[in-house]
């Protein structure tokens, strides 16, 4: 695999290019063109970035009220804060009004690392999920990143981008197929799947590669879409596997296992289920990467819980 | 004038009808702010049900949903439905929910929870000015909702952007829910506190047509800067045992209050025919 940059990087460019030719793309800012990777754009098109101050909930309303006077609007802020703060407003004047802002969440789940719980969302898809009217999406690479930017722009509704600032791994080719809500099976297997988002899917596939040396077989399915769910490609990896393992930068409460959860039960299949994310506490002090392995949420990590589920099956 | 008067008087009947037959609504906040909505869509705007789907018109959002009663009966006269229609309000299965929503025609943008309204029309009006397009936008705020700290925020915005097609009324009725607003959290010195968020201000009594015409035909108030208008109304205006009553921000009137209320309506609008005299 080759190491890309940073999500956050590719949003920065590829906004770029899509505003270039369309003077009606506006991105909103909360003083956080900087961690947004938008002082290009900022120097490239002043007339088309709108900075509100450190004003999170006004981010989102004005963002709301500028795609009702027919912009195409991308509201950029750290995810921890337009998440929890602005979430009123993403509730009321873009889901239920139906304005299709473009939420971009940046640094998201523990990409802050070190700065602490205030900085971290590890509750952003649990509370999105419950939005009607919401698209949550959490790009795993440039690729996808590039591809949520691109279908939303002209999409319907409402959308949330869940983006990271760690360079990541390139997981497809250019050419490869993206829509809202499908997820891609990134590597075949019958024995264990892997269902993963964002930024750990590339942990996952790293997992599945080390189980294929020991003769584990793994699936992972890259579910980028955490809402709407693919409700038939994990249905069908249940089928297909012996156990089943979520993986998510993100509380294990409600969040993608939950989802995953709810469908699987609801649908009658019982299957060895666990859940990765970080657990219900405040979390370690330390980069992405040390709190990653705090809480096994590395290829070791991962590996080893499937073999433990696993075991279980044979037992 | 007169004929904005007596449809104030009429607007009136119907928003009290619609409360009493569905056994809900917001009775007084609708009475003190059914006036300025009257002359802003009769006399200000330029919105009509043949340029709504456009943007390229006048545009309004009502921060102060509650009130959604006044805005449905104004919308039903300015022929975005029948009037007819609003006796469906609140029931099940309704599009005339209790507080304003896009699925009726006429409404710009869904609110009910406060401090919402104003950050949504400094969106709109600097969308509009990118544009180059001459139009105005108007939102109507409460006075209790303006402890929402999302307001000030918004100002700061509409001030630093210069937002001079920006005109925020404020429905000073001096009550919200649980009593005075200077008891509940004190507002005043409530123009001084606009100026200095930048606003070019004026303060007129809101529940007078001819006041409400002359300041907001007068717009802005001042080059460059977003107008605010501090519109001094009575809660319960135009019924007497309402006005200025705490307890009927959300109270619905019995049989009796309501052919009463009705009487003190018709004695309005008897009187205006009289001055016609």
């Amino acid at each position: 695999m080759k190491l890309g940059r940073a999500n956050l990087d590719e949003f920065g460019a590829t906004v770029l290019a899509l505003a270039e030719k369309d003077r009606d793309i506006l991105v909103v800012t909360s003083d956080s063109r900087g961690s947004g990777k938008l002082t290009p754009f900022g120097k490239a098109l002043p007339d088309q970035i709108v900075e509100v101050g450190i004003a999170e909930q006004n981010l989102v309303g004005i963002a709301a009220g500028l795609t009702a006077a027919g912009k195409k609007v991308f509201a950029v802020s750290p995810a921890c804060f337009l998440t929890a703060r602005s979430l009123e407003q993403i509730k009321n004047d873009v889901c239920y009004s139906n304005w299709p802002v473009k939420l971009v969440g940046i640094s998201a789940g523990v990409s802050y690392g070190a700065l602490g719980s205030t900085h971290h969302s590890l509750h952003d898809f649990a509370v999105l999920r419950a939005i009607h009217n919401l698209t949550v999406v959490a790009p795993a690479d440039n690729f996808e990143t590039r591809a949520a930017l691109t279908a939303a722009l002209d999409f319907p509704t409402p959308v949330y981008i869940r983006l990271g600032k760690r360079p990541m791994f390139d997981l497809h080719e250019p050419d490869a197929h993206f829509e809202f809500g499908k997820a891609i099976v990134l590597r075949d297997g019958s024995d264990v799947t892997f269902v993963a988002t964002g930024e750990t899917v590339v942990l996952a596939l790293l997992a599945a590669e080390k189980l294929a040396e020991e003769g584990v077989r793994c699936r992972v399915l890259d579910m980028h879409t955490v809402k709407p769910l693919d409700k038939a490609a994990l249905l069908a990896a249940a089928s297909d596997s012996k156990a089943l393992v979520t993986v998510e930068e993100h509380s294990v409460m409600g969040g993608l296992g939950g989802a995953c959860a709810e469908v699987l039960l609801q649908a009658g299949v019982s299957i060895p289920f666990k859940i990765i994310g970080i657990p219900d506490e405040y979390t370690m002090t330390g980069s992405q990467e040390e709190i990653f392995r705090h809480y096994g949420i590395t290829p070791e990590g991962l590996a080893q819980t499937a073999v433990g589920l696993l075991a279980g099956v044979t037992a | 004038m007169r004929m904005l008067q007596q449809k104030s008087v009429q607007y009136r009947r119907t928003l009290l009808s619609m409360i009493k037959q569905a056994n809900t609504g917001h009775t007084a906040g609708s009475l003190s702010s059914v006036d300025i909505l009257n002359v802003l869509y009769n006399r200000i705007m330029d919105v009509t049900p043949e340029n709504f789907d456009s943007v390229a018109r006048d545009h309004y959002i009502q921060s102060k949903g509650h009130s959604v009663e006044a805005l449905y009966t104004v919308l039903a006269d300015a022929g975005f439905y029948p009037v007819v229609e609003l006796a469906s309000f609140s029931r099940a299965g309704s599009h005339f929910v209790g507080h304003p929503t896009r699925k009726v025609r006429g409404v710009e943008h869904n609110t009910g929870a406060l401090g919402h309204g104003l950050s949504v029309a400094v969106g709109l009006a600097l969308g509009m000015k990118k544009d180059g397009l001459p139009y105005r936008v108007f939102t109507l705020l409460g006075d209790g909702e303006l402890a929402e700290g999302s307001n000030w925020e918004a100002s700061m915005t509409a001030a630093h952007y210069k937002l001079d097609n920006l005109t925020v009324i404020v429905d000073r009725n001096d009550l919200q829910i649980t009593g005075f607003t200077e008891e509940v959290m004190a507002l005043e010195p409530l123009a001084d506190k606009f100026r200095a968020f930048g606003y070019s201000v004026k303060e007129v009594n809101g529940n007078a047509i001819p006041e409400l015409v002359e300041a907001l035909e007068r717009l802005p108030f001042a080059p460059d800067k977003p107008s605010l208008l501090l519109a001094h109304t009575v809660k319960g205006r135009g019924i007497s045992f309402i006005e200025n009553v705490a307890s009927w921000h959300h109270h619905v009137p019995s049989d009796d209050e309501f052919r009463l209320a009705l009487s003190e309506l018709d004695q309005a609008e008897a009187a205006l025919n009289g001055a016609r005299q």
